[in-house]
C-alpha cells in the first residue's frame, strides 16, 4: 500500500468500550464504513445506538473507556462537537431540542458554513416542504413529522460527508416517510454522476425507510457488540420471525 | 398664545386645577410603591433660562426626523437660541411634515387652547397626581412635555419622534406628555432618549397619558438610553376603548442608577387589547424595576406581556408583570424569561394575577430564570457552530422579540446592542 489516502476508510470504529455513568453499554465495537456506502443500524431498545450516535457526535456523558474511532483517518474522539461537523459529520436526531430565538433558516445557514445560496435554499425547502418553517424557532412546537423534515433539510444544507439518521421514520406518517427517505436517498446517493456519493448509517426499527434508500449492509447492535452483519432487508425479516434473539443465534452470524 | 393663567377658566375647572394641586401637594413627600427612594429636593427643577440644549443634538435630532418623516429642515431655523426657549416652531413643522393629520404643541399650551377637553378627559385622567412624589413633583412642577393628538381615521405610517419634543440637557426633567388618538386612528410614537454625555446625574419625572380611542392602534415604542447616575421615575397611564389596541415596546440596554416603572393599561372597551413587549439588559450597578399592569375591564379585553431579561456585573433586575381581570369574558398571559450572567447579579421575576369577581376570566403566566441550556448549545455546534458562537446566538435570540412598527435606523441600534450582549455571554 503506497497511497494511504484511497485506502483510509472513511469511518473506523475499533473495538470501542463506552461506559455511562459507569455501566457499559458499548462492549467492543467494530464498524467500518466507506465512502458511497449506506449501513444500517438495528437493535433492541436500550442496546445503545443511539449511545453509539451521540459518541459520534461528540455529546458529552459518555465515556470512552477503550478503543478507538478515526474519520479521514483522524482521530475523532479528539476533537470538538462542531469540529467535527466541519470535518465532516452530520446528524439528523431523534428527538432534537427546541432552540427559542434561532429560526430553522439560521441553523440551515450555519450548517452550510455560511450563506446558502437562495436558489439552493428554496430547493432544499421545497423538496422538504419546510417553506413555513424557515422562519420559525428551530423544532419549537415542530409536529413529530415536521421535527424530522427539519433536521433532513439541515443535513441537506450541510451536505456532509458522514450522515447519521436516529430513526428517522418514528413517528412519521406514510407520506412524510416517503418525503424524509426520499432526501435521504437525494443526500447519499447524489442527483448529478458529478456528485460525490456520500455515506450513511441509518438506525431504524422498521427498516420502512429503506423502501426509499438502498442500504448495502444491517448490523444488529445486541449485547453491547455488533452481533450480525447482512443484508439489512433480510436480518430485518429475521427479526420479525424470529425476534433480536433468534436472529443473533443463527449460523450465518456465528460465523 | 396665553398661558392658562391668563384664559378664562369655568369656576368648575378651576376646581379641578386646585384640586390636583392639592392632592400633588399632600402627596410631595410620598415614597413610591416600589423602587430605590430618590431624594426629590436634590434636583432642582431648571428654569427655562437655564435650559441650554446642545445645538449639535438638536441638530442631529433633527436631521435624524427629517430623514425619518421626510421633511428636511431649513437652514436658517437652525440656530441655538430658536431651539432653547420655545420649541412652537418643531411643533408646527412636525404638524406639517404630517400633512396636518398629526396635531402637535406644548401640553401648556394645550391646556390653553383647549382647555374644555384637557380637563375634563385627558389631564391627570390617566394618572393619578397623588400616586407618589415623582407625580407630585410634575404636577407641582412641570418643566415641559408635549401633546400629540392624531385624527379621527388618520393612518400615520411615519413614526413620530416624541424625543424631538423634549429637551435632553435638562438635570431635572419633570415632563407630562399627553397623546390622543381619536376614533380609528393608527400611529406609531417613538421616543429613544438619549442624555448628552456631559449629563451624568439626574432625575427624570415623565407623566405620560395615553388615550386610545375606539378602534384606534397606538404603538408607542421606549428606547432608554440613559447616563449611569441618572435616577427614572416615569409614570404611565393608558385608556383604551372599544376595539383599540395599544402595543407598548420598551427596550433598556444600557447602565442607569436606578429606573422603577409600572404603566398601567386599562383595557376598558369592548374586545380593547394592550400588549407589552420588553427587552432589559442590565448592566453595572443598575437597578431596574419594571414591569406593567393591565386591568381587564371590557368585555372581551386581551392582554400579552412579554420580558426578556439579561443582567450581568452587580446589576439587580426585578421584572413584574399584573394582570386584573373585572370581567367575566377576558384573556392575557405574561411570557417573562431572564438568564443572570453573573455570580453578583440578582434577578427577580414577578408575575401577579388576580381576577376580581370574573370567574371566566383566563389568566397565565410564564415566568422562567434559567441559564441557556446546554442541549440547545450542543445542537447548534452539532451543526458546525463553535461553542461560544452557539451562546451568543442563542443569547441574541433570546433577546431578539418581534418589535413591530421599528423603523430601521431603532432596529439597527438594537441589533447593535444585542449583539454586544451577545459578545458578553460568551
Ligand atoms: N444519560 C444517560 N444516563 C444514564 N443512562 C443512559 C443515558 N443515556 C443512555 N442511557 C442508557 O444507555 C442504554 C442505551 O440507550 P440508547 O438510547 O443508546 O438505546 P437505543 O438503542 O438508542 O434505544 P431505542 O431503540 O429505544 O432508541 C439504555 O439502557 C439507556 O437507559
Ligand atoms: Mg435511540
Amino acid at each position: 500500500m503506497h497511497d494511504t489516502d484511497i485506502t483510509v476508510p472513511l469511518l473506523a470504529i475499533t473495538d470501542l468500550h463506552l461506559s455511562i455513568a459507569g455501566r457499559e453499554v458499548l462492549r467492543g465495537i467494530d464498524l467500518t464504513i466507506d465512502a458511497g456506502e449506506t449501513h444500517v443500524l438495528l437493535g433492541p431498545n436500550g442496546s445503545g445506538k443511539t449511545t453509539l450516535f451521540n459518541t459520534l457526535v461528540g455529546l458529552p456523558g459518555y465515556e470512552v473507556t477503550q478503543g478507538s474511532v478515526a474519520f479521514k483517518g483522524e482521530n475523532l474522539l479528539a476533537l470538538t462537537i462542531d469540529e467535527r461537523a466541519r470535518l465532516g459529520v452530520g446528524v439528523a436526531f431523534q428527538r432534537p431540542p427546541a432552540v427559542r430565538g434561532v429560526r430553522l433558516r439560521q441553523v440551515m445557514e450555519v450548517a452550510a458554513g455560511g450563506a446558502l445560496e437562495a436558489g439552493t435554499l428554496d430547493a432544499i425547502a421545497g423538496e422538504l416542504a419546510v417553506a413555513p418553517m424557515l422562519e420559525r424557532d428551530v423544532n419549537l412546537g415542530f409536529s413529530g413529522g415536521e421535527a424530522k423534515r427539519s433536521e433532513m433539510a439541515q443535513l441537506l444544507a450541510q451536505q456532509p460527508e458522514l450522515a447519521l439518521f436516529d430513526e428517522p421514520e418514528s413517528g412519521v406518517d406514510l407520506d412524510n416517510i416517503a418525503v424524509v427517505g426520499g432526501a435521504i436517498a437525494h443526500l447519499l446517493k447524489g442527483d448529478r454522476a458529478s456528485e460525490r456519493p456520500r455515506a450513511g448509517l441509518i438506525i431504524t426499527h422498521t427498516g420502512h425507510i429503506l423502501q426509499y434508500v438502498n442500504a448495502d449492509v444491517g448490523h444488529v447492535l445486541f449485547d453491547g457488540r455488533l452481533a450480525c452483519e447482512g443484508n439489512p432487508l433480510d436480518l430485518i425479516d429475521d427479526i420479525v420471525s424470529h425476534g433480536y434473539e433468534g436472529c443473533v443465534e443463527c449460523a450465518a452470524c456465528r460465523q | 398664545m396665553p398661558t392658562v393663567d391668563e384664559i378664562l377658566l369655568t369656576d368648575e375647572q378651576r376646581a379641578r386645577l386646585a384640586e390636583i394641586e392639592e392632592a400633588a401637594q399632600a402627596a410631595a413627600d410620598k415614597p413610591a410603591a416600589l423602587g430605590p427612594d430618590v431624594d426629590v429636593a436634590r434636583f432642582r427643577t431648571v428654569s427655562e433660562r437655564d435650559r441650554v440644549a446642545s445645538l449639535a443634538s438638536i441638530e442631529r435630532q433633527i436631521r435624524e426626523t427629517a430623514l425619518m418623516s421626510g421633511f428636511v429642515s431649513d437652514e436658517s431655523e437652525r440656530s441655538a437660541s430658536y431651539f432653547q426657549l420655545d420649541r412652537t416652531p418643531i411643533y408646527e413643522r412636525v404638524s406639517e411634515a404630517f400633512g396636518g393629520q398629526v396635531e402637535v404643541m406644548s401640553t401648556a399650551d394645550a391646556l390653553a387652547r383647549y382647555p374644555d377637553e384637557m380637563l375634563a378627559k385627558w389631564w391627570w385622567r390617566a394618572v393619578d397626581p397623588a400616586k407618589d412624589k415623582y407625580t407630585a413633583l410634575v404636577a407641582l412642577h412641570q418643566t415641559e412635555g408635549y401633546f400629540i393628538r392624531v385624527k379621527a381615521g388618520a393612518k400615520v405610517e411615519k413614526p413620530i419622534q416624541a424625543c424631538l419634543f423634549v429637551s435632553e440637557s435638562d438635570v431635572s426633567q419633570n415632563v407630562h406628555n399627553i397623546i390622543v388618538l381619536e376614533e380609528g386612528a393608527e400611529a406609531n410614537v417613538i421616543t429613544g432618549c438619549n442624555i448628552a454625555t456631559d449629563v451624568h446625574q439626574g432625575l427624570h419625572a415623565g407623566i405620560s397619558e395615553f388615550y386610545v380611542g375606539a378602534g384606534a392602534s397606538l404603538t408607542f415604542t421606549m428606547v432608554h438610553n440613559w447616563a449611569e447616575e441618572f435616577s427614572v421615575r416615569p409614570r404611565t397611564g393608558v385608556i383604551i376603548e372599544d376595539d383599540a389596541t395599544y402595543i407598548n415596546n420598551y427596550v433598556l440596554l444600557k447602565p442607569v442608577k436606578s429606573i422603577q416603572a409600572f404603566p398601567v393599561a386599562r383595557c376598558e372597551g369592548a374586545r380593547s387589547r394592550a400588549v407589552f413587549n420588553s427587552i432589559v439588559y442590565g448592566l453595572a450597578d443598575s437597578h431596574i424595576d419594571l414591569g406593567s399592569e393591565t386591568q381587564l375591564i371590557g368585555e372581551g379585553s386581551r392582554s400579552e406581556a412579554v420580558a426578556r431579561v439579561v443582567s450581568t456585573d452587580r446589576s439587580a433586575v426585578y421584572s413584574r408583570g399584573r394582570l386584573i381581570a373585572r370581567t367575566d369574558e377576558c384573556t392575557a398571559h405574561l411570557d417573562c424569561r431572564g438568564i443572570v450572567q453573573s455570580a453578583e447579579s440578582t434577578q427577580w421575576a414577578i408575575p401577579d394575577l388576580a381576577s376580581e369577581g370574573a370567574p371566566g376570566a383566563e389568566l397565565s403566566h410564564e415566568a422562567a430564570i434559567s441559564p441557556i441550556a446546554e442541549e440547545e448549545v450542543y445542537y447548534l455546534m452539532s451543526r458546525g457552530v463553535p461553542h461560544d458562537e452557539a451562546v451568543s446566538m442563542i443569547t441574541r435570540g433570546f433577546l431578539d422579540l418581534e418589535i413591530p412598527g421599528l423603523p430601521l435606523a431603532l432596529r439597527r441600534q438594537i441589533d447593535a446592542a444585542i449583539a454586544a450582549t451577545a459578545e458578553h455571554a460568551m
